[in-house]
């Protein structure tokens, strides 16, 4: 391509500003979708890669089929489909599950949080016993978490997550000692957690965390059930059997016969987080799809253009055939106009993709690969010349007295 | 001045030997050109009459390789055209034939200069001297003032004129007119005819369509078509040698001016 022929391009692009400005924001959102989407697919993976070391790789949760997301089966059952102290009690009993090495109740509740002026609505307020700290793994990165003295003397005392910090109090305050409101009951702070990021559905961190015994007294109220139940295997090579155990256990707690479904389901920490990388594959894929498809509608739109610019310049393309140009000439004349389109809203579109690639979408920090982005660039400069090859070569294929004569 | 293949000796120019054209071949089939032949020697100067939808332009397109006869045949100097290939026939326009329209044709959003420079873009001439060549073309024709312009700052007058800077600025020995003052005042057309005039008493052959016996008269030659068919073809004044009714506007010396481009 010699500079000659960008430069006629150029003038090309040049004498119809709006309809080129048009066409090359049609690329332009293209490269820039592709190169943001793959991003966030990539920040996903990343995140719910990222889960791993902080899930607690020995934990099992145990939830209601209702908090499970099944039917509340309602009649004689009702009663049953819960998760009470004598589940907890029957888990703990090391005759029964040899392989449980801690049990945790877990109770969660939404709410207001207040302090000072400032009013946040919280993700979850999470009651549980101080051993649960152990089965999640929790980390604290000022202050501490709570004890059993807390949980002995129903103190109000709370651990915060960094999302909630950030959301009520000012920089520079220290959340520790702080006392916030929760629902209009006074917590103060004895801990602020370390960040875990987002688990691909929610933010791990929009969360604050009592002893159990203060949160039935103070928030929930003499509850009847559990949310959730959190258990901690003996080992990593025991949580099949402890997975078992559990369910031995709590279908005899729970009066259900042999055949019968149960009314509560176990959930493998490890499990779930391969559920969670499969799901976060498959988005990845169908952003990637979504991203690829816009690119596409981006070079359609140059062809559509190029179509017309084609019809509009026949007599131009007889002018010139008539002076002695070549097919090999128009066509390339036409198809350096396609990529220049093309390659300027891929240039701009990954300036644009890799800008707003460093903002946290939706608690997601996007992670943008060099490859995309060349890759992405490339794309367009590739659909510049497939779509603008067509029209070109419509051009090209025209005799000189057939161009010369359109009107 | 470049020699094109087979040039010289007895061959004519341009050779039209029993040329038909049908356009729309089938039911609807318009027989246009119905055997047109004519030899067109070197440096003569002729105007092709006749009435409207009589087959001029026709005839002239197939002259100028921008069309094809539908049988017969058509020879440049010798050299049959329908054995040559898409590029060839580009290259037989590029070197050896100048076009000149009664609409112009300059390319839009093209300077003059640019417009004047694309033949020898198409031939591969360097920068440097595509410029240099393009200025001496423009000089040639009295704008030498306005190679910036773009077409739509230019009079008719000037636009024509442009064109026919771009028609022999690869030094062309055939320079074809279809109707070039058609679409000008009287100023633009004497304008015009004396840079046909020079261009022909500089040797090179000259063939344009005209309605008008006033252009006719500064032709060596007057060929008129009827129906597809010549019906006269009357010479007035020998191949060789000035053309009649040479216009001398400027008293510039059209030799010499002639001379810079080729
Ligand atoms: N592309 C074409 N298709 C069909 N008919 C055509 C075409 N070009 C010219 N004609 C017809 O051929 C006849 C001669 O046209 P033309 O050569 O332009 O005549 P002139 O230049 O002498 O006026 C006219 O009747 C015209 O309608
Ligand atoms: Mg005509």
């Amino acid at each position: 391509m010699t500079p000659d022929s960008l430069r006629v391009a150029l003038r090309g692009i040049l004498a119809n500003r709006m309809r080129s400005t048009l066409t090359m924001l049609g690329i332009l959102i293209g490269t820039a979708a592709v190169i943001l989407l793959v991003a966030v697919g990539a920040g996903i993976s990343n995140q719910v890669q990222g889960q791993i070391g902080k899930l607690g790789t020995n934990a099992v949760y145990v939830l209601n089929e209702k908090n499970a997301g099944g039917q509340d089966r309602g009649g004689t059952n009702a009663r049953q489909i819960k998760l009470t102290r004598a589940d907890v009690k029957a888990l703990s009993d090391p005759g029964r599950a040899p392989s449980v090495k801690i049990v945790s109740p877990i109770t969660s509740t939404a709410g207001t949080v207040t302090w000072g002026g400032t009013t946040y609505s919280l993700g979850s307020f999470i009651g549980a016993e101080p051993v649960f700290g152990e089965i999640r793994n929790i980390r604290v990165q000022k202050g501490r978490w709570f004890n059993d003295g807390d949980q002995a003397g129903r103190a109000k005392v709370a651990a915060i997550g960094l999302t909630v910090v950030d959301h009520i109090f000012g920089k520079g305050v220290n959340p520790v000692g702080q006392t916030i409101q929760f629902n209009q009951v006074p917590f103060q702070i004895v801990g602020v957690l370390d960040r875990r990021g987002s688990n691909g559905l929610q933010d791990q961190d929009d969360v604050i965390f009592a002893p159990m015994s203060t949160v039935i007294d103070n928030v929930v109220g003499p509850i009847d059930s559990f949310t959730a139940i959190g258990v901690q295997a003996v080992s990593q090579n025991r949580i099949t059997a402890a997975v078992t155990e559990i369910n031995t256990t709590l279908r005899q707690t729970h009066n259900i016969r042999a055949g019968d479904p149960p009314d509560f389901k176990v959930f493998n920490a490890a499990d779930l987080l391969a559920a969670g990388k499969a799901t976060a594959r498959s988005f990845r894929t169908l952003l990637a799809i979504v991203a690829g498809i816009t690119l596409l509608i981006g070079g359609i739109g140059v062809m559509n253009i190029m179509l017309v610019t084609v019809t509009e310049r026949t007599r131009e393309i007889g002018i010139r055939k008539s002076l002695g140009a070549f097919t090999s000439d128009i066509m390339l004349q036409f198809l350096a106009e396609a990529v220049l389109l093309a390659g300027l809203g891929g240039v701009l579109g990954s300036v644009t993709g890799v800008l707003l690639g460093q903002l946290r979408i939706a608690a997601v920090q996007p992670i943008v690969s060099p490859g995309t982005v060349g890759l992405s660039f490339g794309v367009s400069v590739l659909i510049g010349v497939f779509f603008g090859a067509y029209p070109a070569s419509r051009a090209a294929a025209l005799t000189p007295i057939e161009a010369l004569r359109y009107e | 001045m470049e020699a094109v293949p087979g040039v010289g000796g007895d061959s004519p120019v341009l050779l039209l030997d029993d040329v038909h054209k049908i356009y729309n071949p089938g039911p609807l089939q318009v027989h246009v050109l119905k055997g047109v032949s004519m030899a067109v020697e070197q440096g003569d100067y002729v105007a092709i009459m006749g009435h409207s939808g009589s087959g001029k332009s026709t005839m002239l397109n197939i002259l100028g390789c921008l069309d094809i006869p539908t049988a017969g045949r058509y020879l440049i100097s010798g050299v049959d055209v329908s054995e040559l290939d898409q590029n060839q026939l580009a290259e037989v326009r590029n070197r050896y034939l100048g076009f000149v329209y009664q609409s112009f044709n300059l390319v839009k959003r093209t300077s003059a200069q640019a417009n004047v420079e694309l033949p020898l873009v198409y031939a591969g001439v360097p920068k440097a001297e595509r410029r240099r060549r393009a200025l001496t073309a423009l000089g040639l024709v009295g704008l030498g003032e306005r190679t910036h312009h773009m077409p739509n700052e230019l009079s008719g007058g000037q636009q024509q004129r442009v064109a026919i800077a771009r028609a022999i600025v690869t030094g062309p020995s055939v320079v074809l007119g279809d109707e070039p003052t058609g679409n000008l005042d009287p100023t633009s057309t004497a304008e015009v005819l004396q840079i046909f005039g020079q261009l022909n008493a500089a040797g090179r052959t000259v063939v344009l369509i005209t309605h008008e016996t006033e252009v006719a008269d500064h032709a060596k030659r007057v060929v008129v078509l009827t129906d597809g068919r010549i019906s006269s073809d009357v010479r007035n004044a020998p191949v060789q040698g000035e053309p009649p009714n040479l216009i001398d506007l400027t008293g510039a010396e059209p030799r010499e001016a002639e001379e810079a481009i080729a």
